[in-house]
């Protein structure tokens, strides 16, 4: 049995832990705010851009001059996951499970005879992504130095996958990242950017516009763009996730703290009272020997 | 006058939103002014300046590339960036253009052409921010 200093320390430490863990969900919560309404500051742009887009793609889509970023190149025999995470831990299944929907889709694409790699961008996907593809992973990326995410983070990232597709390394690009609903639900989402998936109900609507310059030079402007933008929103949406997922990770780690110290409490009191109680009786029956 | 609903986005924010009477768009192939039931159209900008324009009074925002597009709802301007006169940080945008002229020589060919093209839009902005669009 533990002596009563021991469970003293213990004691202690439990509710150092606490605290720390409350203050970090304080944190979270603050940024959660500020990464949430960022996110929300987004989306107008990227809504519009893929308005716009999907009106001039489905005029274009059908001609043959169509560029590869609309039209694919033909195949799909090398896909390149892209893969957003986290830079940190202490946010629950926040990393794990937009890793695991990337594991899944690379494993059912390679039992598909289908070639696969990885672009990871955020230092615990790829910490995670490394034990099993530790080959497949042409590029990774670290914002970890990064304070305040821009639009340039997302054009970087950009550059780098057109880069790729320009050279002829892959066929397919799929984005991988963490959807933000709400503080408690956070839906890992696939979604294939390279070649550009033109929403079905977008191309009923159908305003003739003229175009300046010419349509597919605008195509060819807008579709780079587009991928930067999505890549933007994913990692805005992935920030609010991830803030989201540490707050309520942090808050059940606040709960099982209080709840160890309420246990710990009651062992202490109750080894207390019997060692008092112990005492007491060797007194007596030392008074009565006498 | 008749006014139609302008939005100015850029992927960071919302920056302008609401019914205006005229924009004056820098579009590539040169400046185009937009007004209530402009005919459907899509158009790239280059860097310049942007005017809108609300019951006589006149807002200039500096818009670094982007596109246009015209429909029956309305203007959007999707630009890549969008300052309003306000916050452009002079000292920063000249140094921007210093540094696009250092770049300059790291650029060849095709591409060369292009970062000269963008750094003469920008210098124009800085020419016209010294000297018409101050009052």
């Amino acid at each position: 049995m533990a002596s009563l200093k021991d469970m003293r320390v213990r004691i202690a430490s439990t509710k150092a832990t606490q605290k720390i863990t409350k203050a970090m969900q304080m944190v979270a919560a603050s940024k959660l705010r500020r990464a949430q309404t960022a996110a929300e500051a987004a989306r107008p742009y990227a809504d519009k851009m893929s308005a716009v887009i999907s009106n001039i793609a489905s005029a274009a889509a059908g001609s043959p001059g169509a560029p590869a970023l609309l039209a694919g190149t033909g195949r799909d025999q090398v896909h390149l996951l892209l893969v957003c995470t986290g830079e940190r831990g202490l946010s629950g299944a926040f990393n794990s499970s937009i890793v695991r929907l990337a594991r899944e889709r690379a494993q059912s694409l390679m039992a598909q005879g289908k070639e696969v790699k990885f672009f990871c961008v955020g230092r615990k996907g790829y910490e995670q992504l490394r034990r099993l593809f530790d080959k497949q992973i042409v590029e990774h990326l670290d914002l970890r130095s990064v304070r305040q995410l821009g639009f340039v983070n997302a054009e970087d990232i950009a550059k780098k996958v057109l880069a790729r597709f320009d050279n002829g390394e892959f066929d397919v690009c799929t984005l991988f990242y963490s959807r933000f609903r709400s503080v408690i639900a956070q839906i890992p989402t696939a979604q294939q950017v390279i070649p550009l998936v033109v929403e079905a109900g977008a191309a009923a609507n159908t305003t003739s516009y003229d175009y300046e310059p010419e349509e597919d030079e605008i195509l060819t402007r807008l579709l780079p763009r587009n991928l930067a933008v999505q890549i933007f929103r994913a990692l805005l949406e992935n920030n609010a996730s991830f803030y989201g997922a540490q707050m309520s990770a942090m808050d059940n780690a606040t709960r099982n703290a209080g709840e160890m110290i309420r246990k710990q409490t009651l062992v202490y009191n109750r080894t207390r009272q019997a060692q008092i109680t112990k005492e007491l009786i060797e007194i007596i029956s030392g008074a009565e020997a006498v | 006058m008749a006014t139609f609903h302008f939005d100015l986005v850029s992927p960071e924010k919302l920056a302008f939103s609401g019914e205006v009477d005229q924009v004056d768009i820098p579009g590539v192939e040169g400046d185009f002014g937009v007004l209530a039931g402009h005919a459907p159209v899509v158009a790239a900008i280059r860097p310049g300046i942007l005017t809108i324009t609300t019951g006589g009074k006149h807002e200039k925002v500096i818009v670094l590339g982007g596109l246009a597009e015209v429909s029956e709802k309305g203007l959007t301007v999707l630009a890549d960036v969008a300052t309003s006169l306000a916050e452009l940080d002079r000292a920063q945008f000249a140094e921007t253009i210093a540094e696009m002229e250092e770049s300059l020589k790291e650029h060849e060919g095709g591409e060369l052409d292009h970062a000269i093209e963008r750094l003469d839009h920008y210098k124009s902005i800085q020419q016209q921010l010294t000297s018409t669009a101050m009052h």
